[in-house]
C-alpha cells in the first residue's frame, strides 16, 4: 500500500469521525433541551421557552454563555489535573461512539470486540470525576468523587454481566452482528428485550447508576454536597463535564438500542417500513430509551447511598449472574446457541 | 519503518516513561495516575501484536477497578512519603535482589520463549486461531483448563472471604433497614384507625 493510499484512508476515517462527532453534539443539543422540557412538563412548568421558537436554541445560548465566561481555578487546586478531568470525561465518552453502528455498515471502526470497547471506555469514565474531585482540593468534591466511585464500579459489575448474557445468545461480541442476529421475521417481538426482559431492566437501572443519572446522582446530591464534584467547575471546564456526561448517556441508549431493541432494524419486518433508513430506526430507538431517562429524572426520588450499594451488590449481581447460567444452560441444552 | 512499528515505539517509549514516574513522582496520586497511563499503553502493544482481547480486559480490570481502587486508598490515606523514603538507600539491597530475581525469570521466560524446541507452534496456536483469540483463550480457560480456572477461582474466594471475616465488626446499636419487612407492610398491619371522641381523647 503506498503513502498515498494510506493517506486517503486516514482522512476519509478523519471525515467520518467528524461527520459522526457534529452529529452528535447537534443531536446531544436538542436532547438537553428535551431532557428539560420532558423534566417541566412532569412538574407543569413551560420549560426553558425563551430563546429561539419554542427554546429550542437554548443550548446554543448556554454553550455560549459557558465558553464566554472566564474559568475560575481554585487558588488550592492541583491545576493540571483539574484542568485535565474534564477533558478526560469528554473524551472518553465520544470515543465510545467510534464502535456504536448507527446502520447498517455506518459504523467508523468495526471492532470484532465492539461491546467490550465501549465497556473498557465507560469503565474508564469514573476518573474524570475521581480526578476532579481529588484536584479541587475541597471537601464536598472529594466526598462525591469517592461516592461515585465506588458506585461506578459496583453498577458496571451487573452491567458487564448483563451483556453477557446477550452476546451468548448473539454469539459476537461484534456490535453489528449482535443487531443482525436480532434479524428475525417477528420483527419487535424478535428483539432480545422480550427474551431477556428482567436483563433489559437490569441494564436500564444499572445505566441509570453508571451515567450517575436520577435517582442515582448522589454524585451531585446538591441537598448534601453542593454540586458534587463540580462544585468547584465554571465556564468551559463544566460545559465539558456536563458534555461529557450527556454523551455518555446518550451511549448507554444506544448500547441498549443495540443490545436489546435491535439497533438499525425496523420493528415491522415488512415492506413500506423496512424501506425507511435504519439511521431513522436508530434515532427513533435512542430518542425512545432518553425519554425513559428523562422520565425516570422526573418522577423517581433519589436513593440513599447505602440502598444504592445495596441494590448493586445484593439484587442486581446475584440476579445477574444466575441469569448467566440459565441463559447459557438453556442455550445449550435446547441446541440454540449460535455456532 | 512501518506504522506498526512507529506506535510500537510510541506506546513503548510512553509506557517506560510512565513507569519510571511511577516510582520517581514525589505526589502519591501523580504515581497511581502514571500507573494508569502505563497500563493503559500495555494495552495499546496487546493490540498491535494483535492481542485485542487480552488488551481491552486489561483496561477493563486493571484500569477499570484494581487502580480505581489504588487511587482510592492513595487518596484516602495519610501517607507521608517524606518519612517512607527515609530508609531507600537501607532497602536498596533488597530491591535490588528482588529487582535481579525478576530480570533473571524474565530472560529465562522470553528465552525459552523464543528458542525452546516445539514452542514456535504453541506461540502461533493463539494468534493463529481461526475464530479469532477470543475464542481460542475461551477454549483455553473454560474448556480444555476447566478445573485449573475453577480452582483458581476458589482460591480468590476464599481470599475474599478471609479479608471479609477479619474486619467485619458487628457493632451493637446499630439499626438496619430491613426492606422485606418494610415492603411486606399493609395498610392493616401499619396504622390503626381510631375514632376519638371530643374532649376525651385517646
Amino acid at each position: 500500500m503506498s503513502w498515498q493510499d494510506t493517506l486517503i484512508k486516514v482522512l476519509i476515517i478523519v471525515g467520518q469521525s467528524l461527520a459522526l462527532l457534529v452529529a452528535l453534539l447537534i443531536i446531544i443539543a436538542f436532547l438537553l433541551l428535551a431532557d428539560r422540557k420532558i423534566w417541566a412538563a412532569v412538574q407543569l412548568r413551560r420549560g426553558p421557552n425563551v430563546v429561539g421558537p419554542f427554546g429550542l436554541f437554548q443550548s446554543f445560548a448556554d454553550l455560549l454563555k459557558f465558553v464566554l465566561k472566564e474559568p475560575v481555578i481554585p487558588s488550592g487546586a492541583n491545576k493540571v489535573a483539574f484542568l485535565l478531568a474534564p477533558l478526560i470525561t469528554c473524551v472518553l465518552a465520544l470515543a465510545a461512539w467510534a464502535v456504536v453502528p448507527v446502520a447498517d455498515g455506518w459504523v467508523i471502526a468495526s471492532l470484532n470486540l465492539g461491546t467490550l470497547y465501549i465497556f473498557a471506555i465507560s469503565s474508564l469514565g469514573v476518573y474524570g470525576i475521581i480526578m476532579g474531585g481529588w484536584a479541587s482540593n475541597s471537601k464536598y468534591p472529594f466526598l462525591a468523587a469517592l461516592r461515585s466511585a465506588a458506585q461506578m464500579v459496583s453498577y458496571e459489575v451487573s452491567i458487564g454481566f448483563v451483556i453477557v448474557t446477550v452476546l451468548m445468545c448473539a454469539g459476537s461480541l461484534d456490535l453489528s452482528k449482535v443487531v443482525l442476529a436480532q434479524d428475525t421475521r417477528l420483527g419487535i417481538f424478535g428483539w432480545y428485550w422480550l427474551p431477556l426482559l428482567p436483563m433489559f431492566v437490569i441494564f436500564f437501572i444499572s445505566a441509570l447508576a453508571e451515567t450517575n443519572r436520577p435517582p442515582f446522582d448522589l454524585v451531585e446530591a446538591e441537598s448534601e454536597l453542593v454540586a458534587g464534584f463540580m462544585t468547584e467547575y465554571g465556564s468551559t471546564p463544566y460545559l465539558l463535564f456536563m458534555l461529557g456526561e450527556y454523551v455518555a448517556i446518550m451511549t448507554m441508549c444506544a448500547l441498549a438500542t443495540v443490545l436489546f431493541l435491535g439497533g438499525w432494524l425496523s420493528p415491522i419486518p415488512f415492506a413500506p417500513f423496512t424501506w425507511v433508513p435504519g439511521i431513522i430506526w436508530f434515532l427513533l430507538k435512542v430518542c425512545f430509551m432518553f425519554f425513559l431517562f428523562a422520565m425516570a429524572k422526573a418522577m423517581v426520588p433519589r436513593y440513599r447511598y447505602d440502598q444504592l450499594m445495596r441494590l448493586g451488590w445484593k439484587v442486581f449481581l446475584p440476579i445477574s449472574l444466575v441469569a448467566v447460567v440459565v441463559v447459557a444452560s438453556f442455550l445449550h441444552f435446547t441446541g440454540m446457541a449460535p455456532q | 519503518m512501518s506504522f506498526a512499528a512507529a506506535f510500537f515505539y510510541l506506546f513503548a517509549c510512553i509506557l517506560v516513561g510512565s513507569a519510571f514516574m511511577v516510582i520517581s513522582s514525589r505526589n502519591p496520586v501523580y504515581s497511581v495516575l502514571f500507573l494508569i497511563l502505563a497500563f493503559v499503553n500495555a494495552a495499546g502493544l496487546f493490540i498491535l501484536i494483535g492481542a485485542e482481547f487480552l488488551a481491552l480486559i486489561l483496561v477493563v480490570v486493571y484500569v477499570g477497578a484494581v487502580a480505581v481502587l489504588f487511587l482510592f486508598v492513595v487518596m484516602m490515606l495519610d501517607v507521608d512519603f517524606v518519612e517512607l523514603r527515609q530508609g531507600f538507600l537501607q532497602y536498596l539491597p533488597v530491591g535490588v535482589v528482588v529487582g535481579l530475581i525478576f530480570l533473571a525469570e524474565l530472560v529465562l521466560v522470553v528465552g525459552a520463549w523464543a528458542s525452546g524446541p516445539g514452542v514456535s507452534v504453541a506461540r502461533n496456536a493463539v494468534m493463529t486461531y481461526p475464530r479469532g483469540n477470543t475464542h481460542a483463550l475461551g477454549q483455553v480457560l473454560y474448556t480444555d483448563y476447566i478445573y485449573f480456572f475453577q480452582i483458581a477461582g476458589f482460591v480468590l474466594l476464599v481470599a475474599m472471604i478471609g479479608a471479609i471475616v477479619l474486619t467485619l465488626r458487628h457493632k451493637p446499636n446499630v439499626k438496619r433497614q430491613n426492606i422485606s419487612a418494610q415492603v411486606a407492610r399493609t395498610p392493616e398491619t401499619a396504622m390503626e384507625v381510631v375514632k376519638v371522641r371530643p374532649g376525651q381523647g385517646l
